[in-house]
């Protein structure tokens, strides 16, 4: 039985090589899209991983028997996760939802001069 | 071409990743997050640690984010121009019932958003996630009236007062602190796991929770119901 | 709980795989909000009950009703 932790990173690695295989082999400027987002997940899936140990807790101190030291208020890093990975994360969906609003708003604005949704048929810019 | 290249890039892609599975799982968390995870309720008096971490330790970052958004929103209503009289298609309108059912379920989802950014420091949870619940509200009201105008107005007032208010906030820790969003000795601690309790984060949380929720039913409105009608020619087609 | 784990995992891999291969865009991002919704699922395993939120909100929610109706108005509207 593999570990949990490496199932997972695994699996955040799978999603990041489909959703770049969509970007690269379809035409339909939705579907692109869609593997931008994919991508994104698997990302995010691996960045928590590298701040996972398995068997400690939440990093969420609500109770005082999580703290070692009642009047000085200290607690031990021995039992929690990383939390900067997570608020590192946080962020990064947050600024994911907004690049793909903008993406969408570039295709519904493309679709509206060419009619057209595949890919190929915005040559303008190649040279 | 696309057909060869894909798979040397994805095997390359494949090999990079693989090697990074051994570092997942570490021991010890890293140096930082340990004096985080120790000194932060000692220091911020809020039981939540990623809320301190986004709020106070990273405090900038959480700036230079709300500004991201705020650019990729205000692009896309560039991009889709609000059009004075438009309408893609007359709109059939929704059953009694849904219309009934979105202005009772309103005001709940609502206040549920705001016992969301109003808890950060205690639970799980935050300004941008309550933010995105008071945005699916009013994305909630819009399915089921769909010849609401929503008052972008207003919108964009509380969006822009939030954003202001929160570098106000910043400067005012400069100013009495030292050190720009400062949460040492503005406003009094207040006892652990208590709802006044940790300094300036509920304010700014609050803030940032306003502004995501303003700023995300902007967009959804800009994009429902903006930019040219699908169904006449193009027209200067440079963005 | 490591079954079901390994089992939201294979359901995510096995649904990414299809969603790009479908005909209809309509399945294909109603697939991809359930690829997020299982990640929020497994945030939540890996004790990051913020993140989890975050993703499920956000990602899960907001990002497919923007797809949405980006397909709406991409599509031939003769009607």
């Amino acid at each position: 039985m593999i570990e949990p932790t490496a199932l997972y990173t695994i699996t955040g690695g799978l999603l990041i090589l489909i959703g770049f295989a969509a970007i690269m082999l379809k035409r339909n400027l939705i579907k692109i899209m869609l593997g931008f987002v994919l991508v994104e997940a698997g990302v995010h899936i691996m960045i928590i991983c590298f701040g996972y140990i398995p068997g400690r807790t939440a990093p969420i101190v609500d109770s005082p028997n999580l703290l070692t030291d009642a009047a000085a208020m200290t607690a031990a890093p021995t039992q929690f996760v990383d939390p900067v990975v997570q608020a590192i994360v946080l962020t990064a969906i947050v600024i994911a939802v907004g690049v793909t609003a903008l993406m969408l708003a570039y295709v519904v604005r493309l679709y509206g001069t060419h009619k057209s949704l595949d890919v190929g048929r915005y040559v303008s810019l190649k040279w | 071409m696309r057909q060869i290249l894909t798979p040397i890039v994805l095997v390359l892609l494949a090999v990079v990743l693989w090697r990074t599975v051994p570092m997942t799982a570490p021991e010890e968390i890293s140096a930082i997050g340990r004096h985080f995870v120790e000194h932060g309720v000692a220091e911020n008096r809020g039981a939540n640690i990623v809320t301190s971490v986004i709020v106070n330790y990273r405090g900038l970052d959480t700036l230079g984010e709300v500004s991201v958004l705020f650019l990729s929103v205000a692009g896309a209503g560039f991009i889709l121009r609000r059009r004075t009289g438009l309408t893609l298609e007359t709109p059939t309108p929704a059953s009694e019932l849904v219309e009934t059912g979105a202005r009772l379920l309103f005001g709940p989802i609502v206040l549920f958003g705001a016992y969301i950014f109003a808890h950060g420091h205690l639970t799980p949870g935050g300004g941008f996630q309550g933010g995105a619940v008071v945005a699916s509200a009013v994305l909630l009201l819009l399915l089921a009236e769909r010849d609401r105008a929503l008052a972008h107005n207003a919108l964009g007032w509380i969006e822009s007062l939030s954003g202001f208010l929160y570098v106000l906030v910043g400067l005012i820790g400069l100013a009495l602190a030292g050190s720009f969003l400062s949460n040492k000795g503005i406003l009094p601690l207040g006892a652990w796991n208590s709802l006044f309790s940790a300094g300036l984060i509920p304010v700014i949380y609050m803030l940032v929770g306003l502004k995501v929720g303003s700023e995300l039913a902007a967009l959804i409105d800009t994009m429902m119901h903006s930019g040219e009608p699908a169904a006449t020619e193009t027209e200067e087609a440079r963005p | 709980m490591i079954v079901v784990d390994v089992l939201v995992c294979l359901a995510m891999v096995i649904t990414g795989i299809a969603a790009i291969f479908q005909r209809s865009l309509l399945s294909a991002v109603v697939m991809v909000g359930f690829i997020s919704l299982m990640v929020a699922y497994l945030f939540l395993r890996m004790d990051a009950p913020d993140v989890a939120m975050t993703e499920a909100a956000i990602a899960a929610g907001l990002t497919t009703v923007i797809f949405l109706i980006a397909i709406r108005r991409t599509e031939d509207t003769e009607k």
